[in-house]
């Protein structure tokens, strides 16, 4: 009953709000109806909708979950330096973190979803009722932990949400383990998910052990970029203090992260094409195209260039420290790493193919609009996350506004 | 065993309760119990029987035709092996397409079993230089080779490693094979695929009604759904009973050789004994039971 109550009076709170706020919202819902028509397109038609072949058999979709699953993993690893640092409000920043996960790793299932050919058989993945090939498929590992991330943080965030509702002092010593848990457990999807390609002899462009710190480096950029931008926003719009010198600090963090992605790129480089194997094919794919196939070369290049431009930026300090340039670089990095896991990561990995063959890559209409409304839908789900949030944590939002409510509603009923 | 069934019987009470929904939709209790039918190898014989029949009616009123579905096991004391003689091969296509006509492949979008790479002399096997898409108006071509690439069928396949759900495994008699109707499409193992034998049907697969091959086995040339992954399977449907591979018998200059490797009087034991056979990548330690060799 309480529980119910409590969902009650979530809904309420997200369908109330400024015209700002209806705007985005109107936005995020008309680009997922978009969206939504191309999926629809795909679910008719099958994958043939998309640009994937035989050759490049994964991309967009898989780059896409790639991606998020580093957001998702991020938000988690940013409660760390919260600790270390003691930043004052380390509950807000659990909460907020937490709910960017919950959000991310919904939309990496999402993203799962739609890749596979027979969605309706997702349920053969499952434990129990399925035939999952534990241990031996990473993709079996992926879903596991992915699924007990989303357990595990959602269970946070929940029952902190709820306490803080019902005036109720919350289960510390519950919540410290499973925070405590859930930061190994965030290396560890990302670490799985970089295994996930890692593994495969057959895509020598993947199988590289550094691989898997890459990832974490490069979600340690985007993740974070994300949260800066919304600890702004809330700081402007709600009683939440964070101050500058965190927002600062987080902005120093992924400085060092930028630096050490950074680096293990270059170590990277300098191996392939110093000793120059056949190898080197896929790199030079990437970066400056094979014969005529040069179609995959300005996405590689522009996402250098912002990750380049971010770098600089997040490292001077005078422009880390200036909000405007800040936040532009958070863009920037983001930005540069979507387009990096989104297309960078994947589609040199079977281009050339297992046989040499190229077949050029680029996103259909179709992936695009699917991807679309993924993105849009997981926006809105974080957008009423956050509402509810701001109002339980900050506004003060309680049971006891419900309860009154409700009984001045009965007061006004007439008796019979 | 027990635990299953209780298994089955809960997923068939939801299957109840689903019902109303479903038919709603033109679902009949067949393709609910297709739904719900489980990994082909957690089957007993009399539910693969009732599968079967079901399969076969089910084709009847889809193209018209009888169809005899077999779910023949491996034969004891066999395991198939393959030799292809790469001084003989001179990159005609016909075993493409014969590989086509007897494995009910798509026509439309097009799937082929067998690549069969062109290779510059000069360079020897090297895929990076390799084309596919060759089109002169005779072969073969002049300081050119050809390299036929299928299914390896490997000893230690990637590809079944990976596999999430189990849909794919090796037989004892050393054939790769996919249960259609459990593999999700996630395509893992076309990633994982060093050769690139794994072939998914992006859209709803078309063949000819008139040139349907209706003798066909469960795991391998039975009419496939969008959605799935296919590979060569050495023509199970005929190599279970004794007859070669469609590719061999069709191949005009007798390069492609078929055997059983546990027997010691088989064609594929003197090639292995007589002649100096290679594996593609073996660096990958896929130990391949397809040799390529040089016959003269």
């Amino acid at each position: 009953m309480n529980f119910i109550r409590f969902i009650n009076g979530s809904i309420k709170l997200i369908l109330k709000g400024s015209n700002a706020y209806y705007a985005w919202l109107f936005f995020l819902i008309v680009l997922a109806v978009w969206g939504a028509f191309g999926y629809a397109d795909q679910l008719n038609e099958g994958l043939i909708t998309t640009n994937m072949r035989d050759s490049v058999s994964w991309a967009f979709y898989i780059g896409n979950f790639t991606f998020l699953v580093g957001i998702a993993a991020a938000a988690i690893m940013l409660v760390i330096p919260a600790y270390i640092y003691n930043w004052k409000p380390i509950k807000e920043i659990v909460i907020f973190g937490e709910l960017l996960a919950v959000c991310a790793v919904i939309m990496c299932i999402a993203f799962i979803v739609v890749d596979i050919g027979n969605p309706l058989r997702f349920w053969h993945m499952l434990p129990l009722v399925g035939t999952m090939n534990f241990p031996y498929s990473m993709l079996s590992w992926d879903f596991f932990f992915l699924l007990a991330y989303l357990i595990i943080n959602l269970t946070v965030v929940t029952h902190l949400l709820y306490c803080i509702f019902y005036k109720k002092p919350y289960n510390k010593k519950m919540v410290q383990i499973i925070v405590l848990i859930s930061i190994p457990m965030a290396v560890g999807i990302h670490t799985v998910t970089a295994f996930l390609y890692n593994a495969l002899p057959a895509r020598p462009f993947w199988n590289s052990a550094l691989l898997a710190p890459r990832f974490l480096a490069s979600a340690f950029c985007s993740g974070p970029a994300i949260l800066i931008i919304l600890f702004q926003i809330l700081r402007k719009i709600t009683k939440f203090e964070i101050q500058d010198k965190a927002i600062w600090t987080i902005a120093e963090l992924m400085v060092y992260s930028m630096f050490i992605y950074l680096f293990f790129t270059i170590a990277e480089l300098f191996k392939e094409f110093y000793s120059g194997t056949e190898h080197l094919l896929y790199w030079k794919y990437l970066l400056f195209g094979i014969g005529d196939s040069k179609e995959i070369v300005p996405y590689s290049w522009s996402s250098i260039t912002m990750g380049f431009i971010a770098f600089v930026l997040f490292l001077i300090p005078k422009t880390r420290k200036n909000f405007v340039t800040l936040n532009i670089g958070a863009v920037l990095i983001y930005t540069s790493v979507y387009v990096e896991k989104g297309i960078a990561l994947i589609i040199p990995g079977f281009t050339p193919d297992v046989l040499g063959q190229i077949y050029v890559y680029t996103p259909s209409m179709t992936e695009i609009r699917t991807a679309a409304m993924i993105f849009s839908l997981g926006f809105l789900l974080f957008t009423f996350l956050v509402k509810i949030a701001i109002a339980i944590v900050f506004e003060n939002y309680r049971i006891s506004d419900i309860s009154k409510k409700e009984k001045h509603l009965m007061r006004e009923m007439p008796t019979t | 065993m027990k635990q299953n069934k209780t298994r089955r019987s809960f997923l068939k009470n939801i299957s109840l309760a689903s019902m109303a929904a479903l038919t709603a939709t033109g679902c009949n209790m067949k393709e609910l119990d297709e739904f719900f039918q489980r990994n082909f190898r957690t089957l007993s014989d009399k539910e693969k029987e009732d599968i079967i029949k079901n399969l076969e009616q089910k084709y009847k009123q889809k193209y018209n035709k009888e169809f005899q579905v077999s779910a023949q096991p491996a034969m004891e004391q066999v395991e198939f092996a393959y030799a292809l003689d790469l001084s003989r091969c001179v990159g005609c296509r016909k075993c493409v397409y014969a590989c086509v006509d007897e494995n009910n492949q798509s026509r439309a979008p097009q799937i082929h079993w067998i690549q069969v790479l062109q290779m510059e002399k000069e360079k020897g096997i090297d895929f990076a230089h390799s084309d596919v898409h060759y089109n002169p108006e005779k072969v073969p071509e002049k300081g050119h080779f050809y390299l036929p690439v299928a299914c390896q069928q490997c000893r230690t396949p990637q590809c079944t490693t990976v596999c999430p759900v189990k849909a794919t495994w090796q037989e004892p008699d050393g054939i790769v094979v996919i249960d259609y109707n459990w593999c999700i499409g996630c395509r893992y193992c076309m990633a994982a695929c060093p050769y690139g034998a794994r072939h998914f049907n992006w859209g709803e697969p078309e063949v000819p009604e008139e040139e349907l091959n209706t003798d066909v086995h469960y795991l391998g040339n039975r009419p496939r759904i969008k959605g799935v992954v296919e590979k060569c399977t050495f023509c199970i449907q005929r190599v279970r009973k004794g007859k070669y591979p469609s590719c061999v018998e069709i191949c005009p200059v007798g390069a492609r050789k078929f055997g059983n490797l546990l027997d010691p009087e088989s064609e594929i034991r003197y090639i292995l004994e007589n002649k100096r056979v290679l594996v593609l990548k073996e660096e990958l330690n896929t130990q391949p039971r397809f040799y390529y060799f040089f016959g003269v």
